[in-house]
């Protein structure tokens, strides 16, 4: 495939309603302060999403920048390695420019940015991909960035640091709570509440107030489009399975929304089980959740009998969040969305197996897809391979001592 | 009818302008703590239900949390030791939506009323979120008190007012709780438009600390609300010390 499909595509234009909602999640649980900056945010997105040039502005970035369309390869290696009978893609988000499908999404939300006269951009990251993502579209477009990291994530992502600051942007870490994900998006937060006139927050993941689920999933959904003709283009029809890792939900709504409306496409989002699902160190909120409020919506939420958010554990620094996105958690509740989850350990054994038959060495993120796919069904699935593993080797090196 | 309206009432008949006074719940001995600020004079209390991920807060506020929950504090427990209390200030409940959802908004409800409580207050609960929570309290006599803030625009302010019970909550400064040196310019002109629409009381609260800043605020407001300052003395001085700035941030008013 030469060509990108068209962005911003009306034909998979679903939930939410007005406000906000994915059936029983979603919503805006936020200050009072932010709830104008809220509905000033979904005008501009409204107006940007319908206004051609902007379109055609995002889609040029997205061809000659950021590199889109991805290709889609077909993995005979790895499904052999795997002992799969059948056939396996990957969708090479990992080639997308900054090694990671969050480019899609942060070329869009900093493009809007600009339109809305914000100059101080700022963000959360956790894997640091969402991070360097964001420092590299603020380099691009001239705008002021500052990223917010948990000093566990700091730790074992420091390439991602290193490139951020090589990017122009500020790196500023948080020393609070379990030093991760969850508390540098508090910290964006209460950043955003205190300069909101200033400032536009660029939100990563699929989640926070309405609208950024719905607009992240805009931006990302371009994965799940392009595989829809590019596997028509090399087996004829639509896949059986469409797999994707799930942490906040960006990359995995991304590549499913398009199949949503397929019923024969079985839809599977996997989570991080951590230590393992019963040792009560993992990331698998839509498996081990209850519905709550975190960041601004409700969602499935890992948390305490008394409602405080739990630490989430996982070797992975993307998919180590307490959270999801409540568009996930609504398909999950429809049974739209089949759940699994892979273990530290399966994720790791998963890394080596895909870069020893394929020679790709992707994000302990993605890996945790490649390390559920013995438990999908179907003779033909597509994997998204949503980053790059260059930011995971030290963590790697470590862990294979 | 609302205990909440009729203490700011109470205070206005004196020619004083409220006090409202907060406290961390499970952060070092609560109950000795509200004991110690109702004897002091404060008008209303405001007992914080501590949460993991206050985005509200700033430092202070957060640091008091953080000691709450590894002292094992829960909801029921803050509300069982509440019940046990016999205050002459009426108290509200002042925590963020997880734990109140995670419980259930009736049973939420239900054990304020239990506990001798008048209401709530919930930081990232807005107009368009509210209404559940509003009506299970209601339903057991009891004020979800809402907040409007410095962005909140004129017609929207009016909106929230019309929605209130027992008190409107200002919140004085663009940003999270803490103590401030200055407040913003344009607080008295959004405190007189607030009050124009709102048939409740308004109370201003976030980054005032020290008397002369109440003082300023006399008249001003029907109530003034002080959180960080009075956390971050009682962490570090204790509830003698509080005690003392309640009374002479009373006097101020």
């Amino acid at each position: 495939m030469k060509e990108m499909p068209p962005i911003l595509s009306d034909a998979t234009v679903s939930p939410p309603d007005a406000r906000g909602r994915f059936g029983a999640y979603g919503g805006r649980f936020v200050p009072e302060t932010l709830i104008p900056a809220l509905d000033e945010l979904e005008r501009s997105w409204k107006e940007a999403r319908a206004d051609p040039r902007y379109r055609e502005e995002l889609t040029e970035l997205l061809r000659t920048y950021a590199g889109r369309p991805t290709p889609l390869f077909r993995a005979d290696r790895l499904a052999k390695a795997l002992g799969l009978s059948g056939r396996v893609y990957l969708k090479r988000e990992d080639l997308l420019h900054t090694g990671a499908h969050k480019l899609n999404n942060t070329l869009g939300q900093a493009l809007l940015a600009k339109r809305m006269g914000k100059r101080r951009v700022i963000a959360e990251t956790g894997a640091g991909q969402h991070g360097v993502a964001t420092a590299t579209v603020c380099a691009l477009l001239g705008l002021e960035c500052i990223v917010y990291m948990g000093t566990e994530d700091v730790r074992r992502q420091s390439p991602n640091v290193v490139r951020m600051k090589l990017l122009g942007a500020e790196v500023r870490s948080v020393d609070a709570g379990s030093r991760t994900l969850k508390d540098a998006m508090n910290e964006a937060i209460r950043d955003w509440v205190t300069n909101v006139r200033t400032t536009y927050y660029c939100i990563g993941s699929a989640a926070g107030p309405h609208p950024y689920p719905v607009m992240v999933r805009e931006l990302q959904k371009i994965i799940g489009e392009e595989v829809a003709e590019q596997i028509a283009g090399a087996e004829g029809r639509l896949p059986d399975a469409v797999v994707a890792c799930v942490g906040g939900g960006s990359n995995a709504i991304g590549a499913l929304h398009r199949f949503v409306r397929e019923p024969s496409v079985t839809l599977y989002g996997v989570e991080a089980a951590g230590h393992g699902l019963e040792s009560g160190k993992h990331g698998a909120s839509l498996a081990k959740g209850r519905p709550g409020v975190l960041h601004g919506s409700r969602s499935y939420v890992l948390q305490t009998e008394d409602g405080q958010i739990a630490e989430a554990h996982s070797i992975s620094a993307g998919l180590d969040y307490p959270g999801v996105g409540p568009e996930l958690s609504h398909l999950r509740d429809q049974g739209r969305l089949t759940v699994l989850s892979a273990t530290d350990t399966e994720a790791l054994q998963a890394f080596q197996t895909l870069a020893r038959s394929e020679g790709i060495l992707c994000a302990l993120e993605s890996a945790h897809a490649i390390a559920a796919l013995p438990r999908v069904r179907g003779g033909l699935i597509v994997v998204n391979l949503s980053g790059r593993g260059d930011k995971d080797l030290g963590t790697v090196i470590e862990a294979l001592k | 009818m609302s205990r909440l309206s009729d203490a700011f009432a109470a205070a206005g008949a004196q020619g004083r302008t409220a006090l409202v006074c907060y406290a961390m719940g499970g952060d070092g001995d609560t109950a000795a703590l509200l004991e110690g600020i109702d004897a002091a004079g404060a008008d209303v209390i405001e007992l914080g239900v501590p949460f993991s991920d206050p985005i509200a807060d700033g430092p202070v506020m957060q640091a008091a949390a953080t000691r709450a929950i590894a002292a094992k504090t829960t909801l029921r427990d803050l509300l069982s030791m509440a019940s046990r209390l016999r205050l002459r200030a009426p108290m509200v409940a002042m925590g963020y939506m997880n734990p109140i959802e995670s419980m259930g908004s009736r049973a939420f409800a239900r054990a304020l009323r239990e506990a001798g409580l008048c209401g709530a207050i919930v930081p990232d609960l807005p107009l368009e979120e509210a209404q559940p929570v509003r009506d299970d309290l209601a339903a057991e006599g009891l004020d979800l008190v809402p907040l409007v803030a410095p962005t909140t625009p004129k017609e929207r302010a009016a909106r929230i007012a019309r929605t209130a019970r027992g008190f409107v909550y200002y919140v004085s400064v663009t940003g999270v709780t803490g103590v401030r040196a200055a407040l913003p310019d344009d607080l008295e002109r959004r405190l007189a438009e607030l009050r124009a629409v709102s048939s409740v009381p308004v109370a201003v609260g976030f980054g005032i600390s020290r008397p002369e800043q109440a003082a300023a605020l006399k008249g001003k407001a029907d109530g003034v609300v002080v959180g960080s300052a009075l956390v971050a003395l009682h962490h570090e001085q204790g509830v003698a010390a509080v005690a003392a700035l309640v009374r002479s941030l009373r006097s101020a008013l």
